[in-house]
């Protein structure tokens, strides 16, 4: 990595403690990411994986250390929108259309109608939802309803994309296929991913650097760079390389995990 | 095809209650029980002479009941309009107010609570006597009947509105918080329409309480152009013409109904929801 160009995030020294039962969710972690990275956070539950992720978001604020996203205060960057978020559940608003759904953030960034329109266009043919514009959510399937979620967090272009298990509700084959979907956009838009999930594979394959997080207090383990190339496709999961990385992920995860939590979900 | 499937229902029932209204008063009078009240033409008259006394005038040289009932019966719909959408504007937008505010809430629910265990019968002098000097000429009379037949309609909707708001999903408002929006945009971009669905169905109840209101408000104002002065009315001739006491409760019932078809037309034009929890 080159330490000329500037952090899209900064983590430095970051604990987080809940008062209620004493809990520290995080403890002294420190992580730093480049521009164009794609980075996963992986780890079992309990690890403070989605607590990071809202720390970076300042959707929760840390007990101590600091977090810079494109150089300001994580405060500062929220109020910019200066990254987009997709939970798990698409959380689309059944009120509005599909169309309206994806123009939201738009909305609210103060965009007059015929900016919106002509954006949520685009976004939509980016995420394979041209001509669904004027159906509402629940006319949807899952994996669709997962698209428009990942087109409203895109459409106003944020440097930071924040992903909390984004696929985690969805059958295998959709979330292969999304996967597979989110990296050609990736590519595209060249914008900085921060990915959690709990499926190793998943990780692997979409990340250029895996965190592998372990819990009671949450810490990082260690991390793995991941230098399958790229563009990666189908073939890529039948790699060896791939296969060695899964296996060194789900090593670092067993030997940090393994007497915590001996019956964890698989992995 | 489905609206005349409707109708058609519709008419059935109404058929089926006509039916077991007659039957009803020809078992009890063939069998000549008493209990729990004797049956006769006062205290169940058939059901063709209460729609025959539509047709027929009151009083000499007076207009058909029928006719009288239908103006009576617009003069309380204008109350119980305006009623409605008083207490609704009101209703909506105290739960707008409080649900921003625990401590307001805490202060304020124990008295508007308090506020609907009043009979309206002991609140509506007041409010005429209030109210009423108020007014300009146009207003005057039934508007202070509107302001009694609100003070029924408020409270299920800001019950209702403040359950809705606080409906909301939580990851909505996490996302809304992402976009750093401002209460005044998370009010009307989520938490408004996630309360719909619970201040309609506060509507439909305040719908039929606002022409009950109207009613009752209509008997200490002393007013006469209503259903309720006719009520009164027919009250007291209810020995010699019972027919008429029933026909005018028959078009107080299609006046609640049509506010209530109203409202649920609206939640079908406004509300959208998935199909299974819609209805």
């Amino acid at each position: 990595m080159s330490t000329t160009q500037q952090s899209v995030v900064s983590i430095e020294g970051v604990t987080k403690t809940f008062p209620h039962g004493n809990v520290t969710a995080l403890q002294d972690i420190d992580l730093k990411l480049e521009p164009g990275e794609f980075v996963s956070l992986i780890g079992p539950s309990g690890c403070g994986k989605s607590t990071l992720l809202r720390v970076i978001g300042d959707l929760i604020q840390p007990t101590t250390g600091t977090v810079t996203v494109n150089g300001k205060p994580a405060h500062k960057a929220r109020v910019d929108h200066d990254y987009g978020i997709v939970f798990q559940d698409a959380v689309l608003f059944d009120w509005r259309t599909v169309a309206r759904n994806i123009a939201l953030p738009l909305e609210m960034l103060g965009w007059d109608r015929e900016r919106r329109n002509a954006r949520v266009a685009e976004m939509m043919e980016l995420v394979e939802l041209k001509g669904f514009g004027d159906h509402h959510p629940w006319q949807l399937s899952g994996g669709m309803q997962q698209r428009a979620s990942i087109a409203r967090a895109l459409a106003f272009e944020p440097a930071l994309l924040l992903m909390d298990e984004p696929f985690g509700a969805l059958d295998e084959m959709t979330r292969e296929r999304l996967n597979l979907e989110l990296l050609s956009i990736w590519e595209r838009l060249a914008s900085t991913v921060v990915f959690v999930t709990h499926s190793i594979s998943e990780a692997v394959f979409l990340s250029t650097r895996v965190v592998v997080m372990s819990p009671r207090p949450g810490r990082i383990a260690g991390v793995v760079e991941i230098d399958l190339p790229s563009p990666r496709g189908v073939e890529t999961r039948e790699a060896p390389r791939f296969f060695e990385l899964v296996t060194e992920v789900r090593e670092l995860l067993r030997k940090r995990g393994e007497h915590l939590f001996p019956e964890e979900e698989p992995l | 095809m489905r609206a005349a499937a409707r109708a058609g229902a519709v008419a059935l029932v109404v058929l089926v209650l006509v039916g077991l209204w007659e039957l009803y008063r020809w078992i009890w009078t063939s069998a000549g029980w008493t209990w729990p009240f004797v049956v006769d033409a006062t205290s169940m008259p058939h059901v063709w002479t209460i729609l025959k006394a539509f047709g027929q005038p009151t009083q000499v040289n007076q207009p058909a009941l029928g006719t009288l009932l239908f103006h009576k019966a617009l003069f309380t719909m204008k109350e119980s309009a305006v009623g409605f959408a008083i207490g609704a504007v009101v209703g909506f937008t105290l739960g707008c107010l409080l649900v921003h505010s625990r401590l307001l809430q805490r202060g304020f629910l124990p008295y508007l609570v308090a506020s609907q265990t009043i009979p309206i019968l002991a609140i509506a002098p007041m409010v005429v006597v209030w109210v009423n000097p108020k007014l300009p000429p146009s207003l005057q009379g039934w508007g202070a009947v509107a302001v009694i037949a609100s003070y029924l309609t408020f409270f299920p909707v800001l019950i209702n509105t403040l359950r809705g708001l606080q409906s909301a999903d939580a990851r909505a408002l996490e996302l809304m918080r992402t976009y750093a929006a401002g209460r005044w945009s998370v009010l009307w971009k989520v938490r408004v329409p996630a309360s719909l669905p619970f201040v309609f169905a506060a509507l439909k109840l305040a719908a039929t309480a606002s022409v009950v209101g109207a009613i009752i408000g209509e008997l200490p104002s002393g007013l006469q152009s209503g259903l309720g002065g006719a009520i009164i009315n027919f009250n007291q001739y209810y020995s010699l013409e019972p027919q008429e006491l029933w026909a005018t409760n028959i078009v107080a019932a299609l006046v609640g109904i049509i506010f209530f078809v109203i409202v649920v037309a609206a939640e079908k034009a406004i509300v959208r929801r998935p199909p299974e929890t819609a209805r």
